[in-house]
């Protein structure tokens, strides 16, 4: 039996497991009101596609979105022992509460004392929220490196969107154009990425309120003549 | 062919499905355990019961699925003790959950739950290797549901009557018996909704033939014959 401590109550030798299912990347971009965040909604069994439908990012408390990827299981427990913490918070009732970087402090701690422990909570997290007009956008990983930035991306999305980000990224995005650059890595991550589906949910935070919104897809483009006509310049080209 | 590993763990190759229709759920099964390359049990119950309207599809290691479901069925008969009123689907789902996740370096179980309760209707969560939870209108699980992807891709409707949703996974498992080595033997399938739960057979003869699969018969001797033969004796 275990908590989230990952501190086994027998005399056990614990090692480091692997994933199961396991969710893709998660993106999020910081824009003049608030935050976007995006993930598509797949679960992966190894190389299957196995479940298409799992909601990957969700609220927690007033003022934070969560958006994990990896390993589902792992997420699902963190969700609730987060939900306990915003209990205890509430419990208090001094018009106090926790806020997106008290969290995101929360979860670094917890994510690198259970990778000192060889035992990890194999996720990518990212922690998102406002909270008195201050955006917050934080990520931690499985090892426990935790940072802030205005615009992050997790497993894939790293080496494929953060580029992206980092080019077209500006300090007074409308929502428009955060959330087309957001497609825009999206949609290179669902041509590219092979655990990537064609179902997303996008969720924004603003000072009023967190939405997340219902799924949907993305066309793709598929036009160029060299695809249509792969031998035409070079015979038997593959 | 040397090496059978008659010592290997008994292990349930299986197909199992979870089904929702229209007034509660159908849950169905394959019915072979294996040791290794031999069928330890040809006739084997997978699908499993936890309390008096909450079944159980295992999947995996055999000696791993039987303990969690004693486990989890002494655990909701207390509950329901202690509540006063029959378990819900959601109950049973979180616990199996509970002890999946918590064992997860240990475990080597995939399960589909499957029931009907009064404040939700029939309802299916399934819960594969490591923990993860998830409700979903249909469920397919083991070893023989690679090959069923794509069929209920294709062939899954909501809302389908109890007729539809039975015959739907009869179909899917005698599918995946014919091309999954791991799973074979008869198609067991289990009824749950506001009427109450009922259980149905159906045995290697009775299922539709695939591709490259032909008629049995008794014997060579009736195909030479030209007739049709006598029943079977029964011992």
């Amino acid at each position: 039996m275990q908590n989230l401590m990952g501190s086994p109550m027998e005399m056990e030798l614990e090692r480091t497991l692997y994933p199961y299912v396991t969710g893709s990347s998660v993106l999020a971009i910081k824009y003049k009101y608030g935050i976007l965040m995006a993930a598509d909604t797949g679960g992966s069994y190894g190389s299957t596609l196995r479940f298409k439908d799992i909601q990957r990012i969700k609220t927690i408390g007033k003022h934070s979105l969560l958006g994990a990827g990896g390993e589902i299981s792992d997420f699902q427990e963190i969700l609730k022992y987060l939900d306990e913490l915003i209990v205890y918070d509430n419990m208090w009732d001094d018009g106090n509460s926790l806020g997106p970087k008290e969290l995101h402090n929360y979860l670094a701690r917890v994510m690198y004392d259970r990778r000192n422990k060889f035992n990890p909570l194999w996720n990518s997290l990212v922690l998102a929220g406002i909270k008195n007009g201050e955006k917050y956008l934080g990520v931690v990983t499985m090892l426990g490196v935790h940072y802030k930035d205005n615009y992050v991306a997790t497993g894939f999305g790293n080496y494929l969107a953060v580029p992206i980000l980092r080019k077209e990224w500006r300090d007074d995005l409308s929502i428009e154009e955060a959330m087309k650059i957001l497609e825009k890595c999206m949609r290179i991550l669902l041509y590219r990425d092979r655990s990537s589906i064609n179902k997303y949910q996008i969720a924004e935070i603003t000072d009023i309120e967190a939405t997340i919104f219902s799924p949907y897809s993305l066309k793709t483009f598929w036009g160029f003549s060299a695809f249509k006509e792969p031998a035409k310049s070079a015979e038997g080209s593959w | 062919m040397e090496d059978m590993n008659l010592n290997a763990p008994h292990s349930m190759g299986t197909t199992i499905i979870g089904v929702t229709y229209a007034g509660g759920v159908i849950l169905g099964a394959d019915s072979r355990t294996s040791t290794g390359m031999y069928v330890a049990n040809r006739a084997s119950d997978k699908i499993t019961q936890l309390d008096d309207n909450i079944y159980l599809c295992r999947s995996g290691s055999a000696a791993d699925t039987q303990i969690i479901s004693d486990y989890v069925r002494y655990f909701l008969h207390q509950h329901t003790i202690q509540q006063g009123q029959p378990a819900t689907v959601k109950v049973a789902s979180n616990l199996i959950r509970l002890l999946s996740y918590q064992n997860k370096s240990m475990l080597q179980a995939g399960m589909i739950v499957g029931g009907w309760d009064k404040h939700e209707g029939g309802q299916i969560y399934s819960i594969p290797l490591g923990g993860t939870i998830l409700k979903q209108p249909f469920a397919i699980g083991g070893s023989g549901s690679s090959y069923l992807y794509g069929f209920f891709d294709q062939a899954w409707k909501e809302e389908m009557t109890k007729e539809e949703a039975e015959s739907l996974v009869v179909k899917a498992v005698s599918l995946a018996i014919a091309r999954d080595g791991a799973s074979g033997g008869v198609v067991r399938t289990v009824t749950i909704n506001a009427d109450g739960v009922t259980r149905k057979f159906y045995p290697g003869d009775s299922l539709p033939l695939w591709h490259d699969e032909v008629v049995a018969h008794n014997s060579f001797l009736d195909i030479l014959a030209g007739s049709s033969s006598p029943e079977p004796m029964s011992t």
